[in-house]
């Protein structure tokens, strides 16, 4: 079935597909160390729940998901725990990350595996196994997929699989829709279980005949429609593919599901099935390693494995490699340490070399030839978002919506001066973020800062209001007193009291003085 | 190194100056055989005077003078400021046209990608207020002339403004525009200015080949995708249905669309200089805009003004009101109702 929607722009950069997709998928040996990053999706790094010297099976969960937005982590074999340390980790920023380090026995020994009968257990159930079987997303955004898969009181029109795969080089889902498509649909069936969407589509790009073919024989039996897609680079982006197979456009700013579709990748589907189906967690998935090694293909290795090993394994990069691209060449970021461990996110490893991959020329002016706008599947003015960013004039850049921007590179492909269109849109995007937290922040302040104000204010006044009752209070016996007749009461009584003691020593004076005339009439002759 | 790793192999802005310039060479193939040498010369010194312009400039502005001089934009402007000027001019002609462009158009306007009219209508338009009189000595086709120039003529006519034992009169001719222009303030009618000898089919004689091999160019680059249709065909559609009005109302004092179409600087303006990028909108309903507004200003003053031709200032108009254009023309975003308001 062919889609009838069409999306604005998108480019053809050449395929390179053939070179690794010839072989099929090779099982990576055991290697003699992982190392497991705890952050291998969006939102909170799981926090480990082991420590050094624990002993570890091959599926136990090694660190738990932390809050919400979260997935747990798991062991890729069984092994020994050697360390919980900082170690290079593929980033685009090369920095470090907390990885928990697993010394292999070569054993393979399986923890206990818990599958579940997803038709009988509640929603909940299979939610909760989702998320601490560690499914994410494994089309880069490594999404936790238990949050995704819940529908709320949303209802879902449409489930969409993302077996696209439009970067060039990249044929990981290729060869696993080729080779595993009945246990992709098994992982559809679950999620259209959970979904209960009114249609099930699963796009795949007109490249791919044998993963086509795969597929439609897979789907026999279920409602399931396989719908191909015309070769175009980005009609892998989730919201282009919603739009190629619905025809309609998720609002910028909100998610497919607000307009009641789910998109997933289908690698995703596959570990959903061996999740529920077979108790296994996210331990492994299916890479592919070209470009300039000697044998190009797509190996299953285990998460954690060292990306040295699997170049080696691919008949090692040939001597005028450059440097790595981890991902595809539109959206990759380079891999600057080759002991970083396979993780989740990555689908695909690239030596580059510079027969392969150029070296950019040096930018030019903008010319406003609009090849960029022509091309971008966003629709999107890049010329008027450089201009911007260029000059630093960031609201004028939030205005021309660079926030809607995927960074897909399309932009920059077609641009006839070379200029490095997403990095200045990066730039920007950060500027903006930074002030947007300035302001929060200077915000915040404000609004304490006035509620001191306001606050101090309520005090003087309710310190004003107690002086006030108190003279109040003062003026009512005042006046209470002046309406008795005695002037001011304190000071009478005080010249009542003086007037007392004064007549008390004048009584004694007096006394005293009698005493003394007495004592002299009864004496007389002493003189 | 940051994504994408990939660029779309050999594209540059030089590799689409060069496919423009090729786009005009059958245009210039055919104005030699038709009007002879003088084009060449024309063409070579502009190329010359723009390239040292050029480097003079970028030295002062301390730009790095070789990435620069080698896209090919000056060459561009210079070509199209010698296909619109008279192709037997004296050499001062092209050098103050040429230097005026790149050295006060271009770059004192900020340079490559930054100008807001275009260079080569600036040098144009200054030429032919500062020196009326000789950018309306324009020659014979040869088929017409009395005295055919050769090569060698041509050149020293060029650089000594003097023919070897021949006048000038017998050299040149009105054009088509103007004798058109001149003949219906005399009164004749337009039915009977076309049997004059300098027009041809649809425009003037030898003229409208050279239209027809601009509209062949122009072919070629939308194939390519150097340029996209919307200014084109709005400008040409806006001349040829405005043609049409005053033609159907009185054809007696007004031409027919086709001969709009075909002669002076509609097709060259059309598809290489109204194109530019630099100088026109960049949204899509920006360019039908802007192609409409110099299809009817072209029009006007070709018929009303004061110029036989009306290209370089209908084009000069039009590129002030850009900015405001692409404000007001933004395109609906993915996602959301609208485009950006200004």
């Amino acid at each position: 079935m062919k889609t009838l929607h069409k999306f604005h722009g998108g480019v053809h950069p050449p395929e390179h597909k053939t070179e690794s997709s010839r072989l099929p998928i090779a099982a990576a040996p055991l290697p003699q160390r992982l190392i497991v990053p705890l952050r291998q999706h969006i939102g909170n790094p799981a926090t480990a729940i082991v420590k050094v010297g624990d002993p570890v099976l091959k599926g136990q969960m090694i660190a738990a998901a932390d809050g919400f937005i979260s997935a747990a982590v798991h062991a890729p074999t069984s092994g020994t725990v050697s360390a919980i340390e900082l170690h290079a980790v593929p980033h685009p920023s090369s920095l470090p990350d907390l990885c928990i380090s697993i010394e292999s026995d070569g054993e393979e020994r399986w923890t206990e595996r818990w599958p579940l009968d997803y038709q009988t257990a509640g929603p909940d159930a299979v939610r909760a196994l989702l998320r601490d079987a560690g499914i994410v997303g494994l089309g880069g955004a490594v999404f936790p997929t238990w949050v995704k898969l819940n529908p709320g009181s949303q209802k879902i029109k449409t489930l969409v699989l993302n077996g696209a795969e439009c970067e060039p080089w990249i044929t990981s889902d290729d060869l696993l829709m080729r080779e595993r498509a009945a246990e992709i649909v098994a992982g559809i069936k679950i999620m259209a279980h959970l979904m209960q969407p009114e249609q099930v589509l699963i796009g795949i790009e007109d490249n791919k005949p044998e993963a086509i073919e795969a597929m439609q024989s897979a789907c026999q039996g279920t409602s399931f429609k396989v719908v191909t897609v015309p070769v175009l680079y980005p009609s892998g982006g989730e919201r282009q593919l919603i739009k190629l197979l619905t025809g309609k456009e998720v609002p910028s700013g909100r998610r497919p599901i607000n307009i009641g579709v789910t998109c997933s990748n289908t690698g995703t589907a596959y570990t959903v099935h061996r999740a529920v189906n077979h108790g296994e967690a996210v331990i492994s998935r299916i890479v592919t390693i070209t470009g300039n090694v000697a044998k190009p293909q797509n190996f299953e290795a285990l998460i954690g494995t060292p990306l040295g090993e699997l170049v080696q394994l691919a008949g090692g990069a040939r001597p005028d490699t450059s440097h790595y691209i981890m991902g595809g060449p539109m959206m990759g970021f380079d891999l600057n340490h080759l002991d970083a461990p396979l993780t989740k996110a990555i689908n695909c490893v690239i030596a580059a070399s510079p027969a392969l991959f150029p070296p950019k020329p040096a930018a030019m002016p903008c010319i406003r030839c609009t090849q960029c706008a022509q091309s971008c599947p966003c629709n999107l003015q890049p010329q008027e978002l450089f201009w911007f960013s260029h000059s630093k004039n960031f609201d004028k850049a939030r205005a021309y919506n660079l926030s809607d921007c995927i960074e897909c590179g399309c932009c920059d492909y077609v641009c006839p001066s070379h200029i490095p269109l997403v990095s200045y849109f990066r730039y920007a995007k950060s500027e903006i973020a930074a002030q947007d937290r300035e302001k929060m922040a200077a915000e915040r302040a404000r609004q304490r800062f006035e509620f001191k104000q306001m606050r101090e204010e309520r005090e003087k006044a309710e310190k004003a209001a107690r002086m006030a009752e108190k003279a109040a209070a003062a003026a009512a016996a005042k006046a209470a007193a002046a309406a008795s007749g005695v002037e001011d009461p304190v000071a009478a009584a005080k010249q009542a009291a003086i007037q007392a003691a004064v007549e008390r020593a004048r009584a004694r004076k007096a006394e005293a003085a009698a005493q003394a005339a007495t004592t002299a009439t009864e004496n007389p002759t002493e003189s | 190194m940051s994504s994408p790793h990939v660029l779309t192999p050999g594209n540059s802005v030089s590799t689409i100056m060069l496919l423009v310039l090729a786009a005009l060479l059958p245009a210039i193939a055919v104005y030699y055989f038709f009007f002879g040498p003088g084009i060449l010369i024309s063409l070579a010194l502009a190329s010359i005077t723009a390239l040292v312009a050029e480097a003079a400039m970028l030295q002062l502005r301390n730009y790095p003078v070789k990435p620069f001089l080698t896209d090919g934009s000056a060459v561009l402007t210079a070509w199209l400021l010698a296909l619109s000027i008279p192709p037997l001019a004296p050499w001062w002609l092209i050098v103050v046209g040429t230097a005026f462009a790149i050295v006060v158009a271009k770059h004192l306007y900020g340079g490559l990608g930054n100008n807001l009219f275009n260079p080569a209508m600036v040098g144009f338009a200054v030429l032919m207020i500062s020196f009326p009189a000789t950018m309306t000595q324009w020659p014979a086709p040869l088929l017409l002339s009395q005295h055919p120039v050769g090569f060698s003529e041509a050149l020293q006519y060029t650089f000594s403004g003097t023919l070897q034992g021949v006048k000038l009169d017998a050299v040149t001719m009105a054009t088509p525009l103007d004798t058109l222009k001149t003949q219906l303030n005399l009164q004749h009618t337009v039915g009977e200015v076309k049997h004059m000898p300098v027009f041809g089919v649809f425009g003037g004689k030898g003229g409208e080949v050279v239209a027809a091999m601009y509209l062949l160019g122009g072919l070629f680059l939308l194939q390519r995708r150097i340029i996209t249709w919307h200014t084109p065909v709005s400008f040409l559609a806006t001349l040829a249905l405005v043609a049409a009005l005053f033609n159907g109302i009185d054809p007696s004092r007004y031409a027919s669309p086709m001969f709009h179409l075909f002669t002076g600087g509609a097709m060259l303006g059309a598809f290489f200089i109204a194109t530019d990028y630099v100088t026109s909108p960049t949204t899509p309903l920006g360019k039908l805009i802007f192609g409409t507004g110099v299809g009817f200003l072209e029009y006007v003053i070709r018929v009303f003004g004061g110029y036989p031709d009306g290209i370089a200032f209908s084009i000069l108009i039009m590129n002030a009101t850009v900015p405001l254009i692409d404000a007001y023309t933004q395109p609906r975003v993915f996602g959301h109702d609208s485009g950006t308001k200004p």
